[in-house]
């Protein structure tokens, strides 16, 4: 057991040094240089020596190895070096922005939940009927629809029938919630309601599943009432697969809502990583997805771990 | 020639067609309509994306690039179908060629990525240990990439815009990749334990012959299931990185685009930029998940894609 865990923790380890090499080689294959964009944004021409001497003071004229060196041996102190663009502490970057994504992120994971779990159960309990289809035509909606297609219709409706637009700018929920909810809310139902699709997909098939074990017809024989039923014995067994689920698109969530944020002008991961794109800062962008991919390893781990904790059968030797 | 040997040889050529040509193929799409009506209404919406890409010449009234400065922002009207845009085009027009882009870019990623993974998968299912290790932990890699960030790293390594549909493809492709190995993978597992691979290998066929002829026909219908799946997504995946500016560039008729210029700027005023290119792509991929879901509850009930 404890080698189980350990041996997971370990492998975790050649994962995101993977990841690191895969961004560090992508970023160097970029065409484009970072500083003569720069100087470019300017305006007017700047001289070769100028550019070589500032590549020189970024480190970028170092050989690759050492570069990347330097730069894993730095990551492991967490310093992810400085913006190419700004000037200022990648991880100060992050750590401006991701309040929001975090809470943008756990609005949305809520409102999927509270709408999957009910629909899902539903779905599987009236199976073939116009409800299950109902409910089902729902959710492959949420698929189908595109979530920065359903927040430009939000904007849309907020403007022409309510001439009221979201907040702009970004309070932190301590400081003034009825603010920060009246920006927040409206990309995480957006976003909740695509991610509510999945999950309830899954809610359905799983609840099928179990439905049919003979535990729930042992349960049944005995004269427990239906209700009791799906609660106690089906609805439990079923919540496995959802937890993943719900688990991994939460990873997804903290860095995956770029198009979502660019809708709703909202300052958060999904921005800044597109803004170190365009802008070709690539310590931003290293920093960035070797951050979102540890996020998604560590959440993956712990999904591993809570199969242990949730389900008692499962014993990894 | 008797009337005898006459109908014997009318009713073997009809016995003949049945079991190869067309009856077959219409029986099959006639039970699988009313067995899934679904579906059914899926394939229905590819195949009338299908046909606009494949007539847009003849079905649009105008082109789709053509700027007209007298018919900026009108709203729809019989003439212009959706009104046209701040260019003056024709945005009818331009959702009809827009399917050629979302059908070529889906098509070709979603075909391309899970083939790729169907190689991958097979190999390292067929070869285990090592082989598998490594391929393993490089899925593993990729999977750790949340799906956009990939794709907005390929396309910053191989630089999107202008007339550069092929590296949108294969920013596309490239996180589709691992996902269908794992499910390969697992299930092509099963398959290179049984006899008759094993039999191949006594009888000196090759690893190569044997992964193409013996496991890769054995795993297509997870194979196949999860092409459609990502044929959605992938669609999906290009109006996203359009919409964020990184994928095909102006002026190709591309929805996420049109989305990302007029929709966004002329919100107010023009409403219908924005609504029409979002109901062709919820369409396209709404077609191909009704479908996919279909094609897979019928090949391969136990496969889960959530």
């Amino acid at each position: 057991m404890q080698r189980y865990i350990a041996g997971r923790l370990l492998l975790m380890v050649p994962t995101l040094v993977g990841v690191a090499v895969l961004t560090f080689m992508i970023m160097r294959l970029v065409p484009g240089d970072i500083v003569q964009l720069r100087f470019m944004a300017g305006g007017g021409t700047v001289s070769r020596a100028l550019i070589d001497a500032e590549r020189h003071r970024l480190g970028l004229d170092k050989p690759m190895l050492e570069q990347f060196t330097d730069w894993m041996t730095a990551a492991a102190r967490l310093d992810l070096g400085t913006s190419l663009w700004t000037n200022r502490p990648v991880i100060e970057e992050i750590g401006l922005r991701l309040g929001l994504s975090l809470e943008l992120a756990l609005l949305a994971t809520v409102i999927a939940i509270a709408l999957a779990l009910p629909l899902g159960v539903i779905a599987a309990l009236k199976q073939d009927t116009w409800v299950d289809y109902a409910i089902r035509v729902f959710s492959i909606g949420g698929l189908a629809l595109p979530s920065f297609w359903i927040g430009i219709l939000t904007i849309l409706l907020l403007l022409t029938v309510f001439r009221w637009l979201p907040p702009l700018t970004f309070t932190p929920i301590w400081e003034d919630p009825v603010q920060n909810l009246a920006q927040l809310i409206w990309p995480a139902l957006a976003v909740g309601y695509r991610y509510s699709a999945v999950a309830m997909r899954m809610t359905r098939s799983s609840v099928l599943e179990v439905m049919r074990e003979d535990y729930v017809r042992t349960a049944r024989a005995k004269g427990l009432g239906e209700r009791l039923v799906v609660v106690r014995h089906a609805l439990r067994n079923s919540l496995l697969p959802v937890v993943t689920v719900i688990s991994l698109e939460f990873a997804f969530l903290i860095g995956g809502l770029v198009v979502t944020e660019q809708v709703f002008n909202l300052n958060g991961i999904g921005k800044l990583l597109v803004d170190a794109v365009v802008n070709r800062d690539y310590t931003m962008i290293q920093g960035l997805v070797l951050l979102l991919a540890s996020v998604f390893v560590i959440i993956n781990f712990l999904v591993d771990m809570l199969y242990l904790v949730l389900d008692p059968r499962i014993r990894y030797a | 020639m008797t009337a005898i040997t006459r109908d014997a040889e009318e009713l073997a050529r009809r016995r003949f067609l049945e079991r190869t040509g067309w009856a077959r193929a219409r029986r099959a799409v006639r039970e699988f309509i009313g067995r899934r009506p679904l579906g059914a209404a899926g394939a229905a919406l590819i195949l009338l994306m299908i046909f606009s890409a494949a007539f847009a010449e003849v079905i649009a009234p105008y082109d789709p690039t053509e700027n007209r400065f007298s018919d900026l922002l009108l709203p729809p009207s019989a003439e212009h179908l959706f009104g046209t845009d701040a260019f003056g085009r024709d945005v009818f027009s331009r959702i009809i060629y827009g399917a050629r882009t979302a059908l070529l870019v889906g098509f070709t990623a979603s075909l391309v990525g899970s083939t790729l993974g169907l190689a991958l998968g097979v190999t390292g299912a067929y070869f285990g240990g090592r082989v598998d290790q490594l391929i393993e932990r490089s899925m593993d890699i990729l999977i750790s990439f949340p799906l956009i960030v990939l794709a907005i790293a390929v396309v910053a390594a191989l630089g999107g815009g202008e007339g550069q549909v092929g590296n949108v493809v294969a920013a596309i492709t490239v996180p589709i990749i691992p996902r269908v190995a794992r499910v390969v993978r697992s299930s092509a597992l099963s398959i290179v334990s049984m006899p008759y691979i094993e039999s191949a290998r006594s009888v000196g066929a090759g690893a190569i012959r044997i992964m193409a002829r013996h496991v890769a026909p054995n795993v297509f219908a997870p194979y196949l299931v999860m092409t459609t799946a990502f044929l959605g997504q992938a669609i999906l995946l290009e109006a996203s990185l359009s919409f964020l500016g990184l994928g095909v560039a102006e002026p190709t008729p591309a929805w996420g685009l049109m989305l990302r210029g007029a929709g966004m700027q002329f919100m107010e005023r023009a409403p219908w930029l924005a609504i029409a290119p979002g109901l062709a792509i919820s369409a396209a991929v709404f077609g191909f998940n009704l479908f996919g879901d279909s094609l897979r509850d019928a090949l391969d009930p136990r496969l889960r894609t959530a």
